[in-house]
């Protein structure tokens, strides 16, 4: 599947990423004015790894995420009002105002959840391949995690279990230099996150994370091997994230010329000038641009008013209600959820 | 449930400070300091007096800690001596397992106490267990800090109050520091002291001021702190429930309920005597904690209540204020109704004493 030559995937693609920015950008300005509380993890200028790797994922498929989570969350079809009503603490946010930002799961879109602790979603992701080889099922899990994620001990548990056992698993690291200050240059000894997968015999590649056609690519060919029986892989994307950490971040581990070099490798504005003709990939392969000007212009617009319209939603949404506050802690007799998803 | 967590700490400084086993700084003056600042002038007071003190842990370097409490450490001691580590609990705190073992005298920051399950089996059944296994014959010393608590919106896996899981471990200490003064020399004490240790700082604490002596002050691991003296009631409290403790006995004195506030600051070794005689004279006891009810300390705290002879005394049953059994959730009016505030503290023990 190419995102950038034909018109309908290109536009998803563009619509995608330029959402995920959209949303984080004013989730970003609604946490500076006070609007919103707790913190905040955004991954401004790493949209192309959730969208070209979601874009290879079929209805069905399941995703596990991380602390910095909203780009997949997006990618994989997620409500935007229920997300942001999560993060504004209301009733009708995905997770009634319990889970806030790094809890958000959709379970419908196979969005198993995200997570407040490294790496933990890497054994669940093992599991939920588990489950779909128990049950028989064709279905695929992308488990996203951070560079800084890969030198827990449940990602090296989870990664070994789901290279014992052939599980249907790809595991997606985005590698955006930086686990909070530690950069990967300290925290490993080896050339690349990907050289890891070796260690648990299945194939592992570094692609460029800031191209959503390239990790689309690997992604792809992984979820195909994971389908047919082929086990687990390993892709390891680069890429950066633009803002601070959370909120504490002072940004005293990096310097302000390293962060504007990778913000020049905007993924946005570079998919805009490949698809435009603009591009020198575009430019190469194609004399006809697959998106015009006015094109691209729909698609933040699109992305702009999905935004908005999510804002004004969740604004006007109850707040959560603290009488319910202990409902959730156990789930009734004879509520079991089969096969993950509540009917 | 009005009161914010800003207003109980802001207004929370006790006016007679700590009664016992704190030092009381010599100086009319004294000098006061963040409980952070506090936390880390105890670090490099025993790294410049101990070659063998070292800090490591997550983003402890150049950041200066997820908190800001290791600071500018690293520029007065280096980066071996303030190492930065990978995203490994269990790895680190095995590390200072070993560390200690071999005669260092290490110390963990684990950036929020909920991380420390990461490490569970090097902490509970490695540090806890090697001196008794061998009979004596080796000793690991090692401290473990780590931010505990609710109040900060971090929801439900960077909000818990712990300490009930390290309490339940024969081997381990657990400390609670409630003040400025008490982070600062109950953390020295754990550094002097041979056993794993394991500190749980408040995250709601670490911009609260206090007096803090400015010489390396020891406060004894052991000893009960009597912050307020009250003939109605005793309301024993751990950590940034000690604060909202003080702001609801004065609101009770103001009713005419005249409340003792008692800080255990250790959980163990607990010192329960000086809480058996604070009951004893009341006749009542108010226990608050911010974690959940079940199996909490508290619930330690009111079985050796009514084991002691002070059970003869008791005019009202012994009371639990506890976080509800919830997981704490991210909404901030959830939030609040999950922990104990100052009014429930005033509500309960008004009750304690009226009804009884
Ligand atoms: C077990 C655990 N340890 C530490 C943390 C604190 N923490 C949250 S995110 C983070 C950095 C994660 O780095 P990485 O995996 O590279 O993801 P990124 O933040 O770069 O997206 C740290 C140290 C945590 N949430 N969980
Ligand atoms: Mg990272």
């Amino acid at each position: 599947m190419t995102l950038t030559t034909e018109a309908g995937r290109a536009k998803h693609a563009l619509t995608t990423m330029w959402t995920i920015r959209r949303f984080e950008e004013a989730v970003d300005d609604m946490f500076a004015r006070g609007l919103m509380h707790g913190t905040m993890h955004l991954s401004i200028g790493q949209e192309a790894v959730p969208t070209g790797a979601c874009m290879a994922l079929s209805e069905g498929d399941y995703i596990t995420s991380t602390h910095r989570g909203h780009g997949h969350c997006i990618a994989k079809g997620a409500k935007l009002d229920a997300m942001m009503a999560e993060l504004l603490a209301k009733e009708t946010g995905y997770c009634r105002g319990r889970g806030g930002s790094m809890h958000i799961a959709d379970v419908a879109t196979g969005n198993l959840g995200a997570n407040g602790i490294v790496a933990g979603g890497v054994p669940i992701a093992a599991g939920a391949g588990l489950a779909v080889r128990m049950r028989g099922g064709s279905q695929v899990v992308v488990s996203f995690f951070g560079d800084g994620a890969v030198n827990e001990g449940a990602w090296h548990e989870g990664v070994n279990l789901a290279a014992i056992w052939d599980l249907p698993v790809v595991f997606v690291c985005e590698n955006n230099r930086y686990g909070m200050s530690m950069s990967v240059d300290r925290a490993f000894n080896v050339d690349t996150l990907a050289e890891r997968a070796r260690g648990y015999g299945i194939p592992g590649v570094t692609v460029d994370g800031n191209d959503p056609q390239a990790v689309h690519d690997v992604v792809a060919e992984a979820v195909q091997r994971a389908r047919s029986g082929g086990g687990p892989s390993f892709v390891e994307a680069l890429t950066y994230r633009w803002k601070g950490h959370s909120k504490s971040d002072k940004n005293l581990y990096r310097t302000r010329e390293e962060i504007e070099s990778w913000r020049e490798r905007d993924p946005i504005a570079a998919f805009e000038a490949v698809v435009t003709g603009g591009g020198a990939a575009g430019s190469a392969s194609s004399e006809v641009p697959t998106l015009s000007e006015s094109d691209v212009e729909e698609c933040r617009t699109l992305a702009r008013d999905r935004v908005r319209e999510a804002i004004r939603t969740a604004t006007a949404a109850p707040d959560a209600d603290a009488a319910t506050l202990t409902d959730a802690v156990y789930a009734p007799a004879g509520e079991s959820i089969a096969g993950g998803t509540r009917g | 449930m009005t009161t914010t967590s800003e207003t109980v700490n802001g207004a929370a400084a006790p006016e007679s400070g700590p009664v016992t086993g704190s030092a009381t700084p010599a100086a009319a003056e004294p000098r006061t300091l963040t409980y952070s600042e506090a936390v880390r002038e105890a670090m490099a007071q025993a790294m410049a007096a101990d070659e063998r003190v070292f800090l490591f842990g997550e983003d402890v370097g150049t950041y200066g800690g997820a908190f800001g409490v290791s600071g500018d450490l690293v520029h007065r001691f280096g980066t071996e001596r303030v190492r930065d580590t990978p995203i490994s609990e269990l790895g680190i705190v095995g590390a200072a397992v070993g560390a200690g073992l071999a005669g260092m005298r290490p110390i963990v920051e684990i950036q929020f106490s909920d991380f420390t399950a990461q490490a569970m089996d090097q902490i509970a059944n490695q540090a806890a267990k090697i001196h008794f296994m061998l009979g004596g014959a080796a000793t690991v010393p090692m401290v473990l800090r780590a931010p505990g608590g609710s109040g900060t919106g971090a929801a439900a896996q960077h909000s818990q109050s712990l300490e009930a899981w390290f309490a339940h471990v024969p081997g381990l200490k657990v400390v609670m520091p409630s003040t400025a003064a008490d982070a600062k020399g109950l953390l020295l004490s754990a550094i002097d002291d041979p056993n794993p240790v394991i500190v749980l700082e408040h995250k709601l604490l670490y911009k609260q001021s206090g007096p803090v002596p400015e010489e390396p002050v020891r406060v004894p691991l052991g000893e009960t702190a009597v912050r307020r003296t009250g003939g109605d009631v005793t309301i024993v409290a751990t950590g940034v429930m000690v604060s909202r403790a003080l702001e609801a006995a004065e609101r009770l004195a103001a009713d005419g309920v005249s409340a003792s506030v008692l800080d255990p600051r250790t959980l163990r070794p607990l010192d329960d005597q000086t809480i058996v005689d604070s009951v004893a004279a009341t006749g009542r006891a108010l226990l608050v904690q911010e974690a959940p009810k079940t199996g909490g300390f508290m619930s330690e705290i009111a079985a050796r209540i009514v084991e002691s002879p002070a059970f003869g005394r008791l005019q009202a049953p012994v009371s639990r204020l506890c976080g509800l059994d919830v997981p704490i959730p991210y909404a901030p009016q959830l939030e609040q109704a999950a922990v104990p505030q100052v009014d429930d503290i005033v509500a309960k023990a008004g009750e304690l004493v009226r009804r009884w």
